[in-house]
């Protein structure tokens, strides 16, 4: 063997191991379960295509797809517009900005249970920041994570407030964009919103598309905070973690059920594959249409 | 007199002008601070403060014992040492691990090196559940879930690092050639290439992973909830969950929890501020 490859080899190896071990040899362990009954006490016996028959079938996984295609499709843009829209605001030149930065970027860093938990109170019907906030405006506020209607409007908000991560990378670009393609726009008597629509937008568009696609990875896979509010506004008995009306129940939190609650690995396996499935084409999708709107600066 | 008037006038419009974006941007910030205040707010609240009618903002008798309370109904200086425990392990193994697979697929020539960066960037493509399973299966027949090993040991392979060593990966790539190439004219071996020349030069990028790294496992909740079952082996992420579960509506002591929680990750942002936004900047040019 040569030299460089043996060296390329050894420098490669811990990661190579760890790759074999926890995910290699998982996937396709994780393909084989999904083709039979697995409860983690008896030995899989091979059902064929029952798992997936079970996925295409289940009323509880079209509504956990339902809720999650509603998260990917309304979080995912609302919190790329609000990290934008903050963005904007402070790449304005001014006084005091990095003490702004810090207000906006703090909430995304609180960890997930944190959140979930301060937002639950936050949220609350009756004694609630924001429904005492709009108490005192005379509007009455909505039941919020006990009323099917509002939980995940309740949760695109929470997701909103954490929009800090996503603004410091929009940031970041905002600041990279060549002065001079808005001083020659300014000379063609260009204005703000045109400048913005023409101008930026096109040079962050590599950006926009990698936060897209992290954000679509992140909704799809939705899982912590779910967990955590459904398993709180379920009555203490009723251990199904899906919230009021099943509102709640998301397709992580449903796999995780039947995973670790119910153990039936079959259906789990195969509700994995079908995610991966599921994620991999609409990733593809985006990737694919991405030469229409994306535009690679000269640099 | 008209001169006067007129740059009167262009000042006063400069001062509006520069006026105005504070207001939008204390507005906002206001919005994404208040629920933070409300939090600590809430956490010296009575419970009769709580749901008091008309509603109270600031508590007239402080009530600081919550948090005592809190020290005495659960182990929080136990979850908060397992959990600092287990995030500064994954910081140390993701550390040794990934910059040497991050070396191999940017400085060594040789044939695998765009194999290796391929597997890399699938492992952040794939969701987790698909690993998930199998993974806590074969943890499962070692006898070890209830331990800290499925937790810790998978970063010193790093394993579930590939965003890290992404990270890595493109910062050596910044890095002169040239250095690195006469180094080995000079007949240095690649470990000391690594060792007396890479690594010293990468100080920024390794401290903002170890950072970044520490904040996601401070942060983590699945791992913990399939992998510790004892009470004394919890997390803080864990711990509040459970502890929410048999305190639900007694808020003041979840909110002066959660502050407790939290407090540790708001020092670390202001002691490392730089690191955080590098990484992202990093993250976002080259994404």
């Amino acid at each position: 063997m040569k030299r460089a490859t043996l060296t390329g080899l050894l420098f490669s190896s811990p990661f190579l191991i760890g790759f074999i071990a926890f995910t290699l040899y998982p996937i396709g362990a994780s393909l084989v379960y999904s083709f039979t009954d697995f409860n983690m006490f008896k030995s899989p016996s091979w059902v064929g295509l029952d798992n997936y028959r079970w996925v295409f079938q289940e009323k509880d996984v079209w509504k956990s797809i339902a809720n999650t295609l509603y998260m990917v499709l309304f979080a995912t843009p609302i919190s790329l517009i609000v990290g934008l829209l903050l963005a904007q605001m402070l790449n304005m030149k001014v006084r005091g900005q990095s003490i702004y930065r810090t207000l906006y970027y703090i909430p995304s860093i609180v960890p997930a249970i944190a959140t979930s938990l301060v937002w639950m109170w936050v949220l609350n019907p009756k004694s609630g920041l924001i429904n005492t906030a709009l108490g005192y405006l005379g509007i009455r506020g909505p039941n919020w994570l006990l009323d099917p209607v509002w939980t995940k409007p309740s949760l695109i908000l929470m997701g909103a407030w954490g929009a800090g991560g996503i603004m410091i990378i929009f940031l970041a670009s905002l600041q990279d964009v060549p002065r001079s393609l808005y001083e020659s726009a300014e000379i063609d008597g260009a204005g703000k919103v045109r400048k913005f629509f023409s101008i930026t937008l096109p040079s962050i568009s590599p950006i926009i598309l990698f936060q897209l696609i992290m954000g679509l990875i992140t909704y799809f896979q939705y899982f912590a905070q779910a967990f955590m509010l459904a398993s709180m506004t379920n009555s203490g008995a009723n251990q199904t973690m899906a919230g009021p009306e099943k509102s709640l129940l998301f397709y992580a939190v449903l796999l995780y059920r039947e995973a670790f609650v119910d153990f039936r690995m079959g259906h789990a396996s195969a509700m994995a594959w079908v995610l991966f499935l599921i994620t991999s084409i609409v990733t593809y999708l985006i990737f694919r249409s991405s030469n229409r709107w994306v535009t690679y600066g000269g640099d | 007199m008209s001169s006067a008037t007129g740059s009167f006038g262009g000042g006063a419009g400069k001062g509006i002008r520069r006026f105005v974006p504070h207001l939008f941007l204390a507005a906002f910030s206001a919005v994404f601070v208040m629920p933070i205040l409300w939090l600590l707010l809430t956490s010296i609240k009575s419970d009769k403060d709580l749901y008091a009618n008309p509603p109270v903002l600031f508590p007239k008798q402080p009530r600081w014992e919550n948090y005592v309370d809190v020290f005495r109904e659960i182990n929080f200086l136990g979850m908060t040492w397992n959990t600092f425990f287990i995030s500064i392990m994954c910081v140390i193994g993701v550390l040794i691990s990934a910059p040497l697979v991050a070396y191999a697929c940017s400085h060594i020539d040789w044939k695998g090196k765009n194999i290796i960066f391929a597997l890399v960037i699938g492992t952040l493509l794939l969701p987790y559940q698909v690993t998930m399973i199998p993974t806590y299966i074969i943890w499962g027949k070692l006898g070890m879930i209830g331990s800290y090993m499925p937790l810790i040991l998978p970063a010193f392979l790093s394993a579930g690092a590939g965003y890290y060593i992404f990270l890595l990966r493109q910062f050596f790539m910044t890095l002169p050639v040239s250095l690195i190439h006469s180094a080995k004219i000079d007949g240095a071996s690649e470990l000391r290439i690594y060792l007396q020349i890479l690594m010293p030069l990468s100080k920024p990028i390794i401290a903002t992973v170890g950072v970044l790294l520490f904040l996601a496992t401070w942060s983590d909740f699945l791992g913990p909830l399939l992998y510790l079952n004892n009470e004394k082996d919890y997390t803080l992420s864990l711990g509040l969950y459970a502890f929410m579960q048999t305190h639900y509506i007694m808020w003041e002591k979840l909110m002066a929890a959660s502050a407790m929680f939290t407090l540790p990750i708001i020092v670390l942002f202001f002691f490392a501020q730089k690191q955080f936004i590098e990484g992202i900047k990093l993250t976002g040019i080259k994404g």
